[in-house]
């Protein structure tokens, strides 16, 4: 550690994306440009010469993309178009032939004849008033670089090379860096921007590494070889850490490893109070690679399929049939659990190239989820038809999101027969008895539950935006943020309000929001009669360890004491007191300051 | 012709006319107001910025220009495979 003394140590926060802590040293991923010379060619035979020469480098970068897209691992294989589109901006005359024309008549040197016409796509790409096409000019710059480095005769930036264990520090990481990447060398990610959905995020939570992005400034920051600490749980990168740093961090690191050792003994025993009653507890998930972490965590199916990924990769709309092998693979799996998807919530802004959508004011409020399916039934037809044909195959149900009133249950439902209808025509099997549920998530639908609970098979209450809507706070809007409070009266109310309108009728209610995934919110939500809790994976097995420490007659007491209360500060420090022992007890004291975590996260 | 997919000529939808032209012996020009791009161009394709509902016109010369623009309309028609 001698060696670092004497660099200054820093600390970057950026969003934890995948869980864990790493110490090691920086393996900076340079796409910083290269420096352009100018050399003026004196005769033909410089000219011809150095027209072969940027032949032979285009030649080179060819092989070099064919290789990658060979070599791509399976999970992955979806990202291959990039590649493909890689190559034909390779071969196209915008590029090369313009290229080729600048050395011919400027009698320029290749790397500047090659710039002067990656300038000019610049150029004419910057006026485009659609920032999705202007965003291509990335992969415009992508394929550049290659073609420099072979015309420089430079080695690519090898990841595959590397052979001592690192940190990977980049600004982002495409599908292609990490196919090259020697994976088993790497201790864990961290890149300037990205978020949870990241390339980056997926890779590093498949590979059960830590991964810390949106850091901003990590590759301005650090140096290659530079020591650093990432902690995939905080978001905290420590840069040149001292001593102390290292010893605490380590300890945590042990703390982290001995708590999922003792997590996986239990994880798999049922969500059962100590008086018998049992609660369902699935997993909140969006990728089809999760499904792996949600069967290692004792999830008893999944009880929110968020389908936008999909949707908001580049390249466009995804086909049916890669919509049903998704939803088809992800229901064989969990299988006979249930897997409840819901449909796309996504707003309108999202699919750039509709230029008729303007930005919105409010996009919250806006055109998103079902209004925008409904408005485009389409593409709506095309998912609903791709999650029926996927229900032969599995235990499927499906949720709509954002429902405000009966008549987009009508609506919704509408279009819905008309597609089995379709499948009935063609002769394809589904499951007919293919569960429909909503989201309750805005205000009207908790006031209008008794009435909704009658058009629908079951209920999901996602907290986290009717939270947002009933409490009129935009939580990303750092002046407001502390009064989102998921221990308000009020909301505590809306709950017991929409699970009394499902018994009513006798339909299941559950529950998905980050409160489901909180240790401090499990007995009150016991209580309140939920039956279904729906989280993220990885907290899986310590909802279900709170779940067994309670018994159904304590939780109901307990609530009966909270529904007395006036203010969220007043039910969260009585909940503070009733959980400590119960917390203490599993060794899971930090979750105690559980509000924090649930404003912090989105 | 008319762009009716709904994410308009992005560039999976580009690739796939790049693709076709190349099939053929033919050069194809597409045009948008008084724009015209060399069909075997995806960065000139991307530049026309064609997003749904544009209306773009076709120009093709050489020996199977018909066999090209025929099955460039199918293209269009079939919203480039992105399902209907």
């Amino acid at each position: 550690m001698t060696a670092h003394e004497s660099k200054e140590k820093k600390i970057l926060q950026g969003i934890a994306v995948s869980p864990g802590i790493v110490i090691g040293k920086a393996h900076l991923v340079d796409r910083s440009r290269m420096k352009i010379f100018y050399h003026y060619l004196v005769d033909q035979k410089q000219v011809e010469k150095e027209l072969a020469r940027f032949r032979e480098a285009l030649k080179k970068t060819e092989e070099q993309l064919v290789g990658l897209k060979n070599r791509m691992p399976d999970h992955i294989k979806q990202h291959a178009f990039i590649i493909d589109s890689h190559l034909m901006i390779l071969n196209d005359g915008m590029l090369t032939e313009a290229t080729e024309e600048n050395i011919v008549r400027e009698k320029i040197n290749a790397e500047w004849a090659l710039s002067k016409s990656v300038n000019k796509i610049r150029r004419i790409f910057g006026e485009i008033d659609d920032e999705y096409i202007r965003n291509r000019l990335f992969d415009v710059e992508n394929v550049t670089e290659r073609i420099l480095r072979n015309l420089a005769g430079e080695e690519q930036e090898s990841l595959a090379e590397i052979t001592n264990r690192v940190i990977i520090v980049a600004h982002e990481l495409t599908p292609c860096d990490t196919t090259e990447m020697n994976v088993g060398k790497v201790m864990g990610f961290i890149t300037d921007v990205g978020g949870r959905t990241s390339h980056t995020a997926i890779m590093a939570q498949a590979l059960e590494i830590p991964a810390v992005v949106a850091l901003e400034i990590a590759t301005r920051e650090i140096e290659d070889g530079d020591l650093l600490i990432v902690d995939g749980t905080s978001g905290e990168v420590v840069i040149n850490p001292d001593d102390s740093d290292i010893i605490y961090y380590q300890e945590k690191h042990l703390r982290h490893e001995r708590y999922k050792k003792s997590i996986a003994k239990t994880s798999h025993l049922p969500a059962e109070t100590l008086d018998g009653h049992r609660v369902a507890v699935r997993a909140n998930i969006e990728f089809l690679e999760e499904v792996a972490a949600v069967k290692d965590h004792g999830g008893e199916g999944i009880g929110l399929y968020r389908t936008e990924f999909l949707y908001l990769r580049s390249g466009g709309l995804p086909s049916e049939e890669e919509l049903f092998e998704d939803y088809k693979e992800v229901a064989e799996i969990m299988s006979p659990d249930p897997v409840t998807i819901r449909t796309l919530d996504i707003g309108g802004d999202k699919f750039a190239s509709d230029l008729s959508i303007t930005k919105e004011m409010n996009p919250a409020l806006g055109l998103r989820a079902i209004r925008f399916c409904l408005k485009e039934p389409e593409i709506f037809k095309q998912q609903l038809r791709a999650i029926i044909r996927a229900s032969a195959h599995g235990n499927i149900q499906l949720m709509f999101p954002m429902i405000s009133g009966v008549q987009e249950i009508q609506q919704a439902k509408g279009i819905l027969e008309e597609v089995k209808q379709e499948l009935d025509d063609k002769g394809i099997h589904y499951d007919p008895h293919l569960k429909v549920g909503i989201m309750i998530e805005i205000p009207s639908a908790v006031t209008m539950a008794e009435v909704l609970a009658q058009h629908v098979d079951f209920f999901s209450i996602g907290t986290n935006d009717l939270i947002q809507y009933a409490l009129a706070i935009d939580r990303v809007n750092e002046h407001v943020a502390y009064m989102y409070q998921p221990f308000h009266p009020a909301i505590l109310r809306m709950i017991r309000a929409v699970v009394k309108a499902g018994q009513s009728v006798g339909i299941p209610v559950a529950l998905c929001g980050e409160m489901a995934g909180d240790p401090l919110c499990t007995g009150v939500l016991l209580g309140l009669g939920i039956q279904e809790l729906s989280i993220n994976p990885r907290s899986i097995p310590v909802i279900k360890k709170v779940i067994r420490l309670f018994s159904l007659k304590e939780a109901r007491r307990d609530l009966n004491r909270v529904m007395k209360m006036t203010t969220a500060k007043e039910v969260r420090n009585y909940l503070r007191k009733v959980m400590a022992p119960k917390l203490a007890e599993l060794g899971l004291e930090e979750h105690l300051h559980g509000s924090q975590g649930l404003s912090a996260q989105s | 012709m008319k762009v009716t997919n709904n994410l308009g000529l992005h560039a999976r939808a580009a690739a796939k006319i790049v693709e076709l032209v190349k099939r053929h012996k033919a050069q194809l020009f597409l045009r948008k107001d008084d724009q015209e791009v060399d069909g075997s161009s995806i960065l000139s394709i991307l530049t026309l910025a064609c997003p749904k509902g544009t209306e773009v016109e076709a120009r093709a010369i050489g020996e199977d220009s018909e066999k090209l623009l025929k099955e460039l309309e199918l293209l269009f028609e079939g919203k480039f495979g992105e399902g209907q």
